[in-house]
């Protein structure tokens, strides 16, 4: 298949300013469809303003200048006349602190589909989107019961997961996750670690963290930035075993970050 | 006592900043339970003056129910106060039809929109506003909407409801548009970027997810300023014509109840039936607003509590 060859995502010469700063510098970058790619590095090395460009939500500050290109599943997404409404259904992002709407559980799984789907709807089939998504996170079983409570009463692991399952009913192809653990004690980011994990194949995923453990464990590939430049890409076995930059071999080490 | 401790700890003489923090405290006490003491001094005063006459001498029947208002009539006064009653009541609710549309989009616009400059200049322009005298919004109305109404509409008398009601509007907007948009304010900045981020445009992250969640605050500023068009008096004395009168159109002169206090309380010998009427009157207006801003305040901590 031809299609398989081409990436998720990728950049060409990408350079972002805010304002007068440049935080992102001629980042070339092509990330695997189908699989898990962890975005790592130190703070302010521009990993989440790299994630937040795929989506075009860094554009929410009106300073922030772009050049170079970047695509997503083979549609140039900088070009004029895209339709933000639509790039963000094919991609869907999960931020750091699980931000449910303060309205049920259900109408939260809801919240896209209905802004994708306007129109006339039925009972049933929204009752079906909510199940498939809820299942598809896992989440199913433990709310069933109380679709019509308020989300922002669940955990917070339920809340990230919550979070992940309304992204899916308007079928994106890409998932950002913006450190989607941090807020999160151990045992709930083993849980929504294992839901990622899930997840790939279906949906190629980006994830930026903090956290190296969670990199070598939960990702198939690893890219390492640095001051806004990508220092190395390479599978996630062979970055932590056999770095190729002494910047990467440190970083990883826990020398600096 | 934390401080006492921490005051004496230093050694057995009482220093400069010791007295220093007393006398703070006293002076912040004070300033503080001030704000209690006047409004229970102002109720006692009111209800001192009015009160006995109104439970006991005032015929209620026809305080609510009789739009004759003849304090002066000889020899048997009647003190209806339902024509003033209407007055009020239809000139507050024009100014909120006009107010809260303008008010809740100058919110909206201010809040959501508008950035940097703009934003500050428009902030600083709406809180002036809300500095002009009302006695200065009243000539407005008397010499400015009067004759446009006049013409507009080709009515021999311009102070009316309409008129009362569209300067009411104009008066309650800055601080309706101030308390919404501090609502908008407050809705978390996440909710607006995970809308975006799901693909929600502009218009649909405020109408699903901002006014919702503002919701209660939302309704405090329009409470309030209901509050604020009921009190107002010299604005409202100017531009509705001030003749008692159960309104049939918009057009219509009418009078308010705050509008009779002022213009009749200096005339009356103190202590006489129609002074006593008034604070009557007094009492009720105090009471109406009263509820509102109990009201105004109860959604606003609700808006609190459901965080």
């Amino acid at each position: 298949m031809a299609e398989a060859a081409q990436p998720a995502i990728r950049t060409r010469g990408l350079n972002l300013w805010y304002g007068d700063f440049q935080a992102l510098f001629d980042v070339d970058l092509d990330i695997a469809r189908g699989r898990v790619t962890s975005l790592i590095g130190p703070s302010g090395c521009g990993k989440s303003t790299l994630l937040r460009s795929v989506n075009r939500i860094v554009e929410r500050l009106d300073y922030v200048r772009t050049s170079g290109s970047i695509e997503v599943m083979g549609h140039d997404v900088l070009a004029e006349g895209v339709a933000l409404t639509r790039l963000r259904q094919e991609v869907g992002m999960v931020f750091q602190r699980p931000n449910p709407l303060p309205i049920s559980i259900r109408k939260n799984v809801l919240f896209a589909h209905r802004l994708h789907h306007p129109g006339r709807r039925t009972r049933t089939g929204d009752d079906e989107v909510v199940e498939r998504a809820l299942r598809e996170v896992l989440l199913w079983d433990q709310v069933k019961d109380r679709l019509s409570d308020l989300a922002t009463g669940l955990s917070l692991e339920e809340q990230q997961k919550l979070y992940i399952a309304r992204l899916l009913p308007v079928k994106p192809s890409v998932l950002l996750m913006d450190e989607p653990c941090s807020a999160l004690d151990p045992e709930a980011t083993s849980a929504v670690e294992e839901l990622i994990w899930e997840l790939r194949g279906d949906y190629s995923i980006l994830i930026v963290t903090h956290n190296m453990a969670q990199a070598r464990r939960a990702s198939d590939e690893c890219v390492f930035m640095l001051m806004g430049k990508v220092v190395e890409h390479s599978v996630t076995g062979d970055m932590f075993v056999t770095p190729e930059h002494t910047e990467t071999a440190d970083y990883i080490e826990g020398r600096y970050g | 006592m934390a401080r006492k401790e921490g005051g004496s700890a230093g050694g057995d003489h009482l220093g400069r900043e010791w007295w220093w923090d007393k006398i703070a405290q006293a002076v912040l006490f004070g300033g503080g339970i001030s704000a209690i003491v006047f409004v229970i001094a102002i109720f006692v005063f009111v209800a001192q003056q009015g009160l006995g006459f109104a439970l006991f001498d005032l015929d209620l029947a026809t305080f609510f129910t009789s739009p004759q208002w003849r304090p002066t009539s000889e020899p048997e006064p009647i003190f209806g106060a339902l024509a003033l009653i209407v007055g009020t009541a239809s000139i507050t609710g024009l100014a909120m039809l006009v107010s809260v549309p303008f008010s809740i989009g100058a919110a909206i616009f201010i809040g959501e929109f508008a950035s940097g400059r703009t934003r500050e200049i428009l902030k600083v322009l709406v809180e002036l506003l809300a500095a002009i005298p009302s006695v200065v919004w009243g000539f407005i109305g008397l010499m400015v909407m009067s004759p446009l109404l006049m013409d507009v509409f080709d009515v021999p008398v311009g102070v009316s409801v309409l008129n009362a009601g569209l300067i009411l509007g104009l008066m309650a907007a800055p601080i309706m548009t101030t308390i919404a948009e501090d609502a908008l304010k407050a809705v978390p900045d996440g909710f607006r970027e995970a809308a975006e981020a799901m693909g929600a445009t502009r218009w649909q992250v405020i109408r699903q997810v901002v006014l919702p969640s503002a919701k209660n605050g939302l309704v405090a500023a329009v409470l309030l300023g209901v509050g604020r068009g009921f009190g107002e008096t010299m604005a409202v004395l100017m531009a509705s014509g001030h003749s008692i009168n159960m309104p049939s159109s918009p057009l219509d002169p009418v009078r308010a109840l705050t509008a009779t206090i002022a213009a009749e309380l200096g005339e009356t010998a103190r202590g006489s039936e129609h002074y006593r009427a008034l604070f009557s009157i007094g009492i009720l207006l105090f009471a109406v607003t009263f509820v509102i801003n109990l009201l105004a305040d109860v959604f606003v901590r609700g808006r609190r509590a459901s965080r």
